[in-house]
């Protein structure tokens, strides 16, 4: 059978479909579905909230997609159906001495959802977003194929790359990998003390690959205090593969719970020494960091959880200090806290990086959490900054919209190539990115 | 368990089913050289620089249950390789029960796609396994050919076919050096799965070729994949016959 009626969610769990899914393996299914009935297409479902949701409408499930159809040794681009993930493309490429240029915290994205929210990586200050390396990208809108290049068709280029699907169903990609000296990597951790020692470091880091993980409960002098990690490609000898590292997040019905999150997040700050130190990863244990728990999102429970994820231009990193001390003083949140400064690399007319300074917090979805995040949202309207679209589940249509500079552009873009609206999603239609107005 | 340091050819029948797909990935991950056979070329050209990208030399080559003068050729190409030859026989087609009580004349190509083509090639590529002195064939069965059942007794009667052929051929390969190991899958989460009513315990195919791997390396003879379903097909071999027909599982 085509279709199978299927409950499924974002990353986050707390915004639910049940969809009609179909799951085509091989390319030509995919276009005779494609033809009969356009529809959004999902990966698979790693944004939080419901960028790849269709509730009570259909979808195409395109992870049996998930080959590398070519490559070329000579200028490293690479062609692969959209449902391979970047994990896969890592772990296959590394080792022949390539990596994708972007590479987003989670290897269990897959290409058309790296493409479809212009994900960034740890080396965005310097290499900007995983569109920037998109060399085309194969639209199927009904019985239509199309090669989008951003030398032939720049406009639909920009309105696909970080266009959450709007533009047709991403099929197949060439992406420019870049060459790499080895698979392992080379990762020098600090402790930063406080909010502004962390802001110096990640200001003045030269890394290829740089993050700062930041402890939301520590208060006071102490606010804003966590660990900064630089990576460097190297090549040497691999690791063995660890079976799971020291976050100890695999206990079933773990509470996340206020003491529970101080005493594990002083416990991993004092894990580094205060002279800081090198070590050698394996370069999935680098990238991957919490793919080794698989469905590490059940801990929070059923009622799921939200991942609040802004930036803000560099002028506001003291609004940014402003809203850490809301999110310290709510005692909400869960260890999973980063804090990145990103370049002002983006690829599409939706794509969410800008210079500045990105935060990202994870809370368990209470009501007050949905009140915390709602308050870093108006702040976050303030200090000039956006919101990601990947991970996202609360805000409102006029919240965003103004965030979004050339989203009326895109707009017209997108119902050009999609008039009847085949594309939309529980997101689109949650925020009413497909219709004008609301403009301020 | 034989060790070999022979570099091993894999011949993958009906490859493109999700099944074949992960089984070819994790005999290529061991190095295997790899014969993708079936009717979508296009789509097995794609497997197969898929699988050489990984590490693998793989090829695609039209085989189509139906017609036997494809046989041969993939067979000649896989003499070319050195050392041990095997083959996996993922081929099959599954009709609803209802298509066919509505159309009896579908019988006959249910019954070619899942016993006679896969055993016309296995007895063409014996003399092969035997002339080497080694080989392995894995022949996928189905937990529906353990007992004829309303609900898909056309298909299973084909299975419990290809079953009983394995066993046989089992029987003749080993004096020479070579393998037959017969699989049962309960339900695989496949194209041929998706969306069926009354689907439980869904395995993924991923888990089913780690399965089928570790029975070849193993030399198992019949294995259930998951496991469990040996269980589970021992209480439904085990209701009597007077029973089981006024049954509807």
């Amino acid at each position: 059978m085509v279709w199978k009626k299927t409950d499924y969610s974002g990353w986050g769990r707390v915004l639910r479909a049940t969809a009609d899914l179909a799951r085509p393996e091989r390319a030509q299914h995919l276009a005779q579905i494609a033809s009969d009935t356009p529809c959004p297409a999902i990966g698979n479902c790693r944004s939080y909230g419901d960028a790849p949701l269709n509730d009570t409408g259909r979808a195409i499930d395109m992870t049996r997609l998930n080959r590398v159809i070519d490559f070329d040794a000579q200028t490293g681009i690479v062609t692969v159906e959209a449902g391979i993930t970047i994990g896969d493309l890592t772990r296959i490429f590394a080792p022949l001495g390539w990596l994708p240029a972007v590479i987003p915290g989670t290897g269990f994205a897959t290409i058309g959802g790296c493409i479809a929210l212009d994900v960034h990586g740890k080396n965005h200050h310097n290499a900007g977003s995983f569109g920037q390396h998109v060399v085309s990208v194969t639209l199927l809108n009904g019985d239509k194929r199309t090669v989008v290049t951003p030398a032939c068709n720049k406009d639909l280029f920009r309105a696909t790359i970080g266009g959450i699907g709007q533009t047709g169903i991403i099929s197949e990609a060439r992406l420019q990998l870049k060459p790499c000296p080895g698979d392992v990597m080379m990762v020098t951790e600090r402790r930063a003390g406080s909010w502004d020692e962390h802001l110096a470091l990640l200001d003045n880091c030269q890394a290829t690959y740089c993050v700062g993980w930041i402890d939301t409960t520590a208060k006071g002098d102490k606010l804003g205090r966590g660990i900064v990690e630089e990576g460097e490609l190297a090549a040497g000898l691999l690791p063995a593969a660890k079976k799971s590292k020291t976050v100890p997040l695999d206990a079933p019905g773990f509470a996340l719970s206020g003491p529970v999150v101080r005493g594990f997040n002083a416990a991993y700050y004092r894990r580094v020494p205060v002279s800081g130190r090198s070590l050698i990863k394996r370069i999935d244990d680098f990238f991957f960091p919490l793919d080794k728990i698989h469905n590490w999102n059940r801990l929070y429970g059923k009622g799921g959880f939200y991942q609040f994820q802004n930036v803000v231009p560099l002028d506001q990193a003291d609004a940014l200090r402003t809203m850490l001390e809301r999110i310290t003083s709510a005692g909400l949140s869960s260890p999973l806290a980063v804090l990145k400064r990103m370049g002002n690399g983006r690829a599409g007319h939706m794509s969410f990086p800008m210079e500045g300074y990105t935060l990202a917090v994870d809370f368990p979805a209470r009501d007050a959490a949905v009140e915390l995040i709602e308050m870093l949202e108006n702040m976050t309207i303030d200090a000039g900054g956006r919101l990601y679209l990947a991970k996202d589940a609360l805000t409102s249509a006029a919240a965003i919209k103004p965030m979004y500079r050339e989203h009326a552009h895109w707009l017209n873009l997108v119902n050009e190539q999609d008039p009847n609206h085949h594309f939309a999603t529980d997101m689109v239609r949650r925020l009413d990115l497909r219709t004008t107005g609301d403009q301020p | 368990m034989k060790k070999t340091t022979q570099p091993q050819c894999w011949i993958i029948l009906g490859a493109s089913s999700s099944m074949a797909r992960a089984f070819a990935r994790a005999v290529a991950k061991q190095g295997a050289s790899v014969i993708l056979a079936g009717r979508d070329m296009a789509d097995l050209e794609r497997s197969a620089f898929d699988l050489s990208i990984r590490g693998s030399r793989a090829r695609a080559m039209r085989f189509d249950a139906r017609d036997p003068a494809s046989f041969q050729p993939i067979i000649d190409t896989a003499a070319l390789h050195e050392g041990v030859i095997n083959a996996a026989v993922f081929a099959g087609s599954m009709p609803a029960q209802s298509a066919i009580d509505h159309d009896p004349a579908l019988i006959d190509g249910v019954i070619r796609d899942n016993h006679i083509g896969p055993a016309t090639f296995l007895s063409l590529l014996a003399p092969l396994i035997e002339e080497r002195g080694d080989g392995c064939v894995v022949g996928i069965g189905s937990v529906a050919g353990d007992r004829g059942r309303v609900g898909n007794y056309v298909y299973g009667s084909a299975k419990a076919g290809f079953a009983t052929y394995l066993s046989g051929l089992r029987n003749r390969l080993t004096g020479a050096g070579g393998h037959v190991v017969t699989v049962k899958p309960g339900f695989v989460d496949t194209a041929m799965t998706w969306g069926l009513k009354g689907m439980f315990l869904v395995a993924a195919p991923e888990a089913v070729a780690g399965d089928i791997l570790k029975a070849v390396e193993k030399r198992r003879n019949v294995i259930y994949t998951p496991f469990f379903w040996r269980y589970i097909m021992f209480v439904i071999r085990s209701i009597p016959e007077r029973l089981f027909k006024r049954l509807s599982i």
